[in-house]
């Protein structure tokens, strides 16, 4: 009974859930805190703080949390994650399809190149929103910010290797005063 | 065999993508542009920030919909099946022992130094894709513009991008029909 109504939320949350992780979490709150009552408000900020600080999606790290926490079985976690995907996997596969096909029609060719400059500006506004007190707390921070940008952007080197340095260089210098 | 490679390669690189992903879809597209247009050509410039529109507009876990969309074109289902888990494992497994283990490893004060190390790096490879995008959508004095009002009713008046998306198709189309009757 538990497995179906993992099932039936996170299926829900998977077809609701636009505009990406955060926009998700209120979403996700309404249904497993406030409706279902799986885990309490503590723990709904237990997740989104653990999901900060490991790598993924948010929706997934809560669907696999809330899935085992909920039922106490990893076949939670499984049945979580994979319904949360579920309806991304039926629309993206058809959408994508589509787009393949028609790639040179006048309409969908209008819409794509309409789209791009907006596109620049969405992920604008996600730098944006991050240029926090939280994320930049001192001068270190905009150390990091800067030589993080020039190293990937203009020297070519990997973004996983910067975000393995910057961990590095933050387990040295800096702990919380 | 060569299609078992190809599911392979997929599965690995979106693991990779996966595992090292803090902070969200956005935080993503610096690691997925260098692997999966730089390295490997499996998208185009162009079609790289089409898969970004299509991604943030259906509704879902934009990174799973990234996988999708280039797993599928890469190798049809079977494709983007290998794509999208390659993805949701790490977090799946790390969340998962998290779950199990170590419930409160988050508020060490070592792992708080990480992540105060982690997140300034995440903020500048999210503003990185700002260019490189903006050269590929051949922005110019003329159509500034639109990334900037976009920008700005996002983050200040809080505006969804989902209709920033739907504003902007639709201006293209209405510029469309307007040159076709003049």
């Amino acid at each position: 009974m538990i497995f179906l109504q993992l099932f039936w939320v996170y299926f829900k949350i998977g077809i609701f859930g636009f505009g990406g992780g955060y926009a998700m979490l209120s979403l996700i709150q309404h249904e497993v805190v406030e409706k279902h009552q799986w885990i309490s408000d503590a723990q709904f900020t237990d997740i989104v703080a653990v999901s900060q600080m490991t790598p993924g999606p948010i929706g997934i790290n809560s669907a696999t949390y809330i899935g085992y926490t909920a039922s106490g079985s990893v076949w939670g976690s499984v049945i979580a994650t994979f319904s949360v995907c579920l309806p991304s996997f039926i629309l993206m596969l058809f959408v994508s399809r589509i787009i393949l096909k028609f790639k040179d029609n006048l309409w969908v060719d209008t819409i794509f190149s309409g789209l791009r400059p907006a596109i620049v500006g969405l992920v604008a506004s996600a730098g944006l929103m991050l240029m926090n007190s939280q994320n930049f707390q001192d001068w270190k921070s905009f150390l990091i910010f800067g030589v993080v940008f020039i190293a990937v952007k203009f020297i070519k080197l990997h973004p996983i290797l910067m975000i393995v340095i910057s961990g590095a260089f933050g387990y040295f210098f800096c702990y919380p005063s | 065999m060569k299609g078992l490679k190809v599911l392979w390669d997929l599965f690995s690189v979106f693991f990779k993508i996966g595992a090292f992903t803090f902070g969200g879809g956005w935080a993503m597209i610096s690691i997925i542009e260098k692997e999966v247009v730089e390295k490997k050509s499996w998208l185009g410039k162009e079609e790289f920030i089409d898969a970004l529109a299509v991604s943030q507009s259906l509704p879902g876990i934009m990174a799973v919909n990234i996988s999708i969309f280039t797993g599928n074109k890469q190798a049809g289902f079977k494709g983007a099946l290998a794509a999208t888990l390659g993805t949701v494992l790490p977090s799946f497994v790390m969340i998962l022992a998290i779950a199990l283990f170590f419930t409160r490893i988050y508020n060490e004060p070592y792992m708080i130094a990480i992540f105060n190390g982690i997140r300034p790096a995440v903020v500048a490879l999210i503003v990185i894709p700002v260019f490189t995008t903006a050269k590929s959508s051949k922005i110019t004095w003329r159509n500034c513009w639109i990334p900037i009002v976009g920008a700005l009713l996002i983050w200040l008046v809080g505006v969804s991008p989902v209709y920033i998306i739907l504003g902007a198709a639709a201006l293209a189309v209405f510029r469309m029909l307007l040159k076709r009757r003049g």
